[in-house]
């Protein structure tokens, strides 16, 4: 569903992606994992054109995304850091993407288990960091995409939400959604994710399926299994 | 894009700011209307202002309200909208909501109080100004990353048209002086947009005293109609060119 051919991104001095080949499949749930700086944020924020590759090719359904919007219609994206207007009341940024979209079913499930309309009055300006990341939650999951793009999607956030946003991310994959997932803590990823994607100094390591890994590893939990890699990798 | 510029719109018009820009211009242009008697003297004030003033509040305005709606923008970049339409939508909503404080603040009063030929050219070489300056404006801010620098460019941008260029025009002129030249003074001319507009209300008023060089040149170049239509005519160019080069960085920018 989502190619990645050969996509170099340099930041300065830095090389922020090295030659990325990925595919991801429709239906999957797929981990981005790899230390800080290694170019998780880098290849999603590519996917979204919010960041324009040096060189190579991004596909979405087979057809190159370089240079057009259509297809981000499609797309749900939760970023790491969100921005919003700092004016906005949280109703008024829901109103406007919904003005701003066209759409035909939207999808207010997460809005309802947030509770969002009872804050609905508060402006961006003075939420916390967690109630922030439910909003863009709600907004990534409002219009229905077929992908999902997750940039740490529980960093900040409560157990409870957590946890809500959790049992939303397994339903959408039943749903044949593809998901795309960064994060630091493996232990939340391990009954959500079908496949790894590791990324190192802006090249793929691997990019293997959960039960592949444990096989190799002889480890369940994912978290020991990449350290097991990791282990592997040092020697 | 409509709906974009809607917001746009809606955003700035409760600005403080803003607001309080509109009020000055019309306190002032009320002032100078009102009380002075020579009808011409009152036109040649206001006409300093639309060339000080307006350049340097549509630039810092500008800038600093695009850094500041860089969220907004972010947010619409990755949702299924061309780049370039949320740049140009962004302009648009600045352009309109300052010409409507201009409109409100010199427009309207002097239509009511003069309303005549020269106070029509007046108010056309201060929408231009307002248009340019704040295309500049998206053009530096698109450029630099940085707020403060962004800034300190266009503060720079404005002092350079506004009392440098005018420097470096004369000290040029002295330099050469054994040279003919009319041509290359209308090529200076033409190089700034305040210039253009000083050019076209002294036209108009035939006040060749107050014209400076390049204005002159421009009479006898051009000769009054025409120099007012080649100077129109620069002018909108000065509109296209910050903005179609903005345009073209912005969809190359990594936010």
């Amino acid at each position: 569903m989502i190619r990645f051919t050969n996509i170099y991104k340099r930041f300065g001095r830095l090389q922020a992606l090295d030659n990325i080949n990925l595919f991801f499949e429709e239906g999957k749930s797929v981990a981005l994992i790899g230390p800080n700086g290694s170019g998780k944020t880098t290849l999603i924020k590519s996917l979204l054109g919010m960041v324009v590759p040096d060189k190579g090719d991004i596909a979405f359904k087979g057809t190159s995304v370089l240079g057009s919007c259509a297809y981000r219609a499609n797309i749900g994206y939760m970023p790491q850091i969100s921005s919003y207007p700092e004016n906005m009341t949280i109703a008024q940024v829901m109103e406007m993407m919904k003005d701003i979209r066209q759409y035909t079913t939207l999808d207010e499930d997460l809005v309802q288990a947030f509770k969002l309309p009872q804050l609905a009055n508060k402006r961006m300006r003075t939420l916390s960091g967690g109630t922030r990341q439910k909003v863009s939650a709600c907004l990534a999951f409002l219009f229905n995409p077929e992908v999902l793009v997750l940039d740490e999607p529980t960093a900040g956030l409560d157990p409870l939400a957590s946890g809500i946003l959790q049992d939303k991310i397994l339903q959408e994959t039943k749903n044949g959604k593809l998901i795309l997932i960064t994060s630091h803590i493996l232990s939340e990823l391990d009954d959500l994710v079908d496949e790894v994607a590791y990324l190192q100094d802006g090249k793929v390591r691997f990019h293997k399926q959960v039960a592949e890994l444990q096989a190799e590893t002889g480890e369940q939990k994912l978290v020991r299994a990449m350290a097991r890699v990791m282990e592997y990798e040092g020697q | 894009m409509k709906k974009i510029i809607k917001y746009v719109v809606l955003d700035i018009l409760r600005n403080r700011i803003l607001v309080s820009y509109t009020v000055l211009l019309l306190i002032v242009s009320m002032l100078l209307l009102c009380l002075t008697d020579n009808g011409t003297k009152a036109l040649l004030s206001l006409l300093n202002i639309v060339l000080i003033v307006l350049p340097l509040v549509s630039i810092i305005f500008s800038t600093i309200y695009y850094y500041n709606a860089s969220a907004f923008i972010e947010l619409l970049v990755c949702q299924p909208l061309r780049r370039a339409k949320i740049l140009l939508s962004v302009y648009i909503g600045l352009a309109l909501s300052l010409l409507i404080a201009f409109g409100v603040g010199v427009g309207v009063p002097l239509m009511i109080f003069d309303g005549s030929m020269t106070a029509v050219l007046l108010i056309l070489v201060g929408m231009a100004l307002t248009v340019i300056f704040s295309a500049l404006a998206i053009l530096g801010s698109v450029m630099m990353r940085d707020k403060a620098r962004g800034i300190g460019v266009a503060i720079l941008a404005w002092f350079y048209f506004s009392l440098l260029y005018d420097g470096l025009v004369l000290f040029l002129l002295f330099q050469f002086s054994d040279y003919p030249l009319e041509k290359p003074a209308v090529v200076m001319g033409a190089l700034n947009p305040i210039d253009l507009g000083r050019i076209i209300v002294l036209l108009r008023l035939d006040s060749s005293a107050m014209m400076g060089y390049t204005g002159a040149v421009f009479a006898s170049f051009f000769g009054s109609v025409g120099g007012m239509l080649t100077a129109f005519v620069l002018l909108l160019l000065w509109m296209g060119w910050p903005l179609s080069w903005a345009l073209r960085r912005f969809n190359r920018k990594d936010l």
